[in-house]
């Protein structure tokens, strides 16, 4: 609510002109609250997400607090969360808690809903010229159902016996459980309700992108004319709608095993010394649908800043897009793998090892089209007029550390060196540098390039420059070092590595680590200042193309109004990366070819 | 609301197939993942040595033939809306509501003699699948129903005169596909139990 609030001045300067094409009659509540426009949603989802991702962040910094100062006591943490910090050190049932809540945070609440909810609904009708989505009705249902999750997510953390804390994988018979652990209790059920209500925003919104891009695009605009942002969303949300239903299938046979006395998930289990009568089933069965899902889902997490990214290195390096068709082509390629290779999370489940063989290769070619990616992009910055603005230098950081973290899947996707890296710091350090902190670089490169056209206003760029180098340098130094840690084998999960002396080595490396993320989440912080700061205060967009970028969203006045065209919508004559031809810096979408411009580029 | 002002927008636009109608086959495709999941996972379970058969209610055959004979009903009730023979429209689509709430009714009477039988939800794996299964299949007849209930509403509101198809023809397709995954949980269960 807060923040439909806070968003209504920045739509009231300057948004005149856009306002006597479309008279709804929009009340408080139609234009910010139930809005159907697809602008409004997309900020919607923006600041909502912005909010997880504080709480998820502030999450991770408490239990750094534990791993990297396993021997102090914080008082404070007693005023702030009461017995589950009491005499000033956490307890290791609040530790799991807080673990598992900032993973199903950032994945699902901040890197699913915040960011592919966000330039899904704010970039597919303006880049592809459509007044809106398909279904504005679906569109706004999606958010609210996102709303509701976010809500229900919420009130998990404040139960007695705490929010979920099986880990975001909700592996049973922990998750299936009420007896297993305090997480497993009300917390457990609230977890699996929220998530149900999350796979409803998340297919509502899935269906509108995937109808709105094949069905609603401008005249013109074929599929191959599309800026790769769209061919990114589009394959997103292509896995999205495939594999959230199956998450769903396997957590409606949780919620019978929790709740119905069903035995899908559950065998032969002795819990406080008592015999239960479950028989007949599998654990490993939930793993195969969780996964089944759970690894697309690492895409659908990715393929947003990959498609964000494209797009800005392209702008801002003033050339077209190194092999637009092969970009398409890898981005499609990533996006069938990502449904053939969830086995590779399960290595250690006692898998048959030639079936492990199998998803071995499958997850290694994953590296040609990602490589494929990688290379484009280069080859696009390669002798390129560089402008380093902010959403430039996260793009470019999105690129390095899809680098480091991809290379370190290639270990990883091999089943024999998994087999010591599972569940290790190794595995850490890989997903976040690749899945997390990659994605959210993409994030920050797309509010940074597309704060202009949301608010009509600039975010401050020197804040913008702390912002990014802490923030990278930040996370390699928080992170490059798990992968030692995961190598001499320091299991994840665990709540004090003090009484294992192998691990002693590393006392002062973790403190280093904590340490680091301290400050890495403070300049977060600054960020959130400078995003709300800006949308009021901020330098004031003068030109409506700001970037000098070819893209259809920027033929759109400073503030769009509902509709996004006051006239007719432009229509496509050429491709979206025409920079550098003919001498010309750039030729947007909707200009004609001209009789003596050369065909090739 | 802008929603009618949008889809004038969406008249514009050069179309093959309406956008709405294109959303629901999107969704049939996701729905369809869903039962897949399931069904690999029964699958998976049928491999395994516990593994005990059954014998499907006879109440199902029953509930076979209402569905598809309601999809007959619904697919006269859009030809009678497109040639605008509206009191043949409202009687058919109250023909296809009382043959969904039949096939729930039948569906609901199977699942009594499975727990007569000695086979109540959580008694083993193979039938607590089929519980599962159908009942989700069951769930989204209900759901269609409802939309059926909405459409009912609509034919009788002389009020408001509508000849907009598109409702009619999503509400059908929709049906056609709730009817056609029942045939064909019911073959897979014949086949694999």
């Amino acid at each position: 609510m807060s923040s439909a609030a806070t968003l209504q001045h920045a739509d009231v300067h300057g948004s005149h002109d856009a306002h006597h094409e479309h008279h709804h009659h929009e009340t408080f509540i139609t234009k910010y609250v139930f809005s159907q426009d697809h602008k409004m949603i997309a900020k919607q989802f923006l600041v909502t997400g912005i909010i997880w991702a504080i709480i998820g962040g502030l999450f991770s910094v408490v239990f750094r607090l534990q791993l990297g100062y396993p021997e102090s006591t914080f008082p404070w943490l007693e005023d702030l969360l009461g017995h589950w910090a009491a005499g000033g050190k956490l307890k290791p049932e609040f530790y799991y808690a807080l673990v598992t809540m900032h993973g199903t945070i950032l994945v699902f609440f901040v890197l699913t809903a915040g960011l592919s909810g966000t330039f899904a609904n704010f970039l597919i009708p303006l880049q592809i010229g459509a007044r809106d989505m398909a279904s504005p009705m679906l569109n706004m249902l999606s958010y609210w159902f996102f709303f509701l999750a976010s809500t229900i997510m919420f009130a998990s953390l404040f139960v007695q016996t705490g929010p979920a804390s099986g880990g975001w994988t909700i592996y049973p018979p922990l998750s299936a459980l009420g007896d297993a652990s305090s997480g497993s209790k009300i917390g457990m059920d609230l977890w699996l309700v929220s998530m149900a209500m999350f796979i409803v925003s998340s297919l509502l919104g899935g269906l509108n992108y995937i109808t709105t891009i094949l069905n609603m695009r401008t005249k013109g605009m074929s599929m191959t004319r599309l800026p790769l942002t769209i061919w990114a969303l589009f394959f997103t949300a292509v896995l999205g709608v495939l594999s959230f239903p199956v998450l769903l299938s396997g957590a409606i046979l949780l919620l019978f095993d929790r709740n119905l006395g069903t035995s899908f998930y559950l065998s032969d289990i002795v819990i406080a010394g008592k015999i239960l009568p479950n028989e007949g089933g599998s654990a490993i069965l939930f793993q195969h649908l969780f996964w089944f899902l759970g690894h697309p889902e690492v895409y659908i997490i990715l393929l947003p800043a990959m498609g964000m990214s494209s797009e800005i290195i392209s702008v801002n390096s003033r050339k077209p897009i190194f092999g637009y068709m092969a970009m398409v082509g890898s981005v499609f390629a990533i996006a069938i793998l990502a449904f053939l290779v969830w086995a590779h999370h399960m290595f250690v489940t006692g898998l048959n090892p030639f079936l492990g063989s199998v998803f071995v290769l499958l997850t290694l070619l994953i590296a040609v089209p990602s490589a494929i990616k990688v290379f484009n992009w280069l080859t696009t910055l390669w002798r390129a007029n560089i402008r380093f603005t902010p959403g430039m230098l996260f793009a470019i950081g999105f690129v390095s550390l899809f680098i480091s973290g991809g290379l370190t899947g290639i270990f990883l996707g091999n089943s024999a060196l998994d087999l010591h890296l599972h569940d290790t710091y190794f595995v850490v350090a890989h997903f976040h540098i690749v899945m997390g902190v990659a994605s959210f670089f993409g994030m920050f490169a797309g509010v940074y390039h597309w704060f202009p056209k949301m608010f009509g206003r600039y975010l401050n760029n020197t804040m913008a420059f702390i912002h990014f180098w802490v923030t990278i340098v930040g996370a390699y130094l928080i992170f490059w070092p798990m992968h030692y840690q995961g190598l001499s084998g320091m299991p994840r999960r665990y709540y004090d590595f003090s009484g294992w002396s192998s691990f002693n080595m590393f006392n002062g490396l973790n403190e280093f680590i904590s340490l680091v993320a301290m400050i890495v989440f403070a300049v977060q912080l600054l960020f959130v200042f400078n995003f709300f700061y800006s949308m009021f205060k901020g330098r004031k967009v003068t030109d409506s193309n700001p970037w000098g970028s070819n893209t259809l969203e920027w033929t759109t006045p400073i503030n769009p109004g509902h509709g996004n065209w006051p006239g007719e919508i432009p229509e496509v004559h050429r491709g979206a990366y025409d920079y550098a031809k003919d001498g010309k810096e750039f030729i947007p979408q909707n200009v004609p070819v001209g009789d003596d411009e050369s065909k090739a580029h | 609301m802008g929603s009618s002002d949008m889809s004038a927008g969406v008249m514009e636009q050069r179309k093959k197939i309406h956008p709405h109608k294109f959303t629901l086959w999107v969704g049939i495709g996701s729905l369809l993942m869903m039962f897949a999941g399931l069904t690999s996972a029964y699958i998976v379970k049928r491999n395994q040595a516990n593994w005990q058969t059954f014998e499907l209610p006879q109440f199902f055959w029953y509930s076979t033939i209402a569905i598809l004979l309601s999809s007959g009903t619904i697919y006269l009730a859009q030809k009678a809306f497109k040639q605008r023979e509206m009191k043949k429209y409202r009687s058919l689509v109250v023909a296809t509501l009382v043959l969904g709430v039949l096939f729930i009714v039948f569906q609901v009477f199977g699942f009594q003699q499975f727990w007569k039988n000695g086979l109540p939800l959580g008694e083993n794996v193979s039938t607590d699948f089929l519980y599962v299964i159908v009942g989700l299949h069951g769930a989204h007849v209900a759901g269609g129903l409802i939309v059926l209930i909405i459409l009912f509403a609509k034919a009788f509101n002389t009020r408001t005169r509508t000849y907009n198809s598109i409702p009619v023809e999503l509400a059908s397709t929709y049906w056609h596909f709730v009817d056609v995954l029942w045939i064909y949980l019911l073959i897979f269960l014949m086949m694999i139990r």
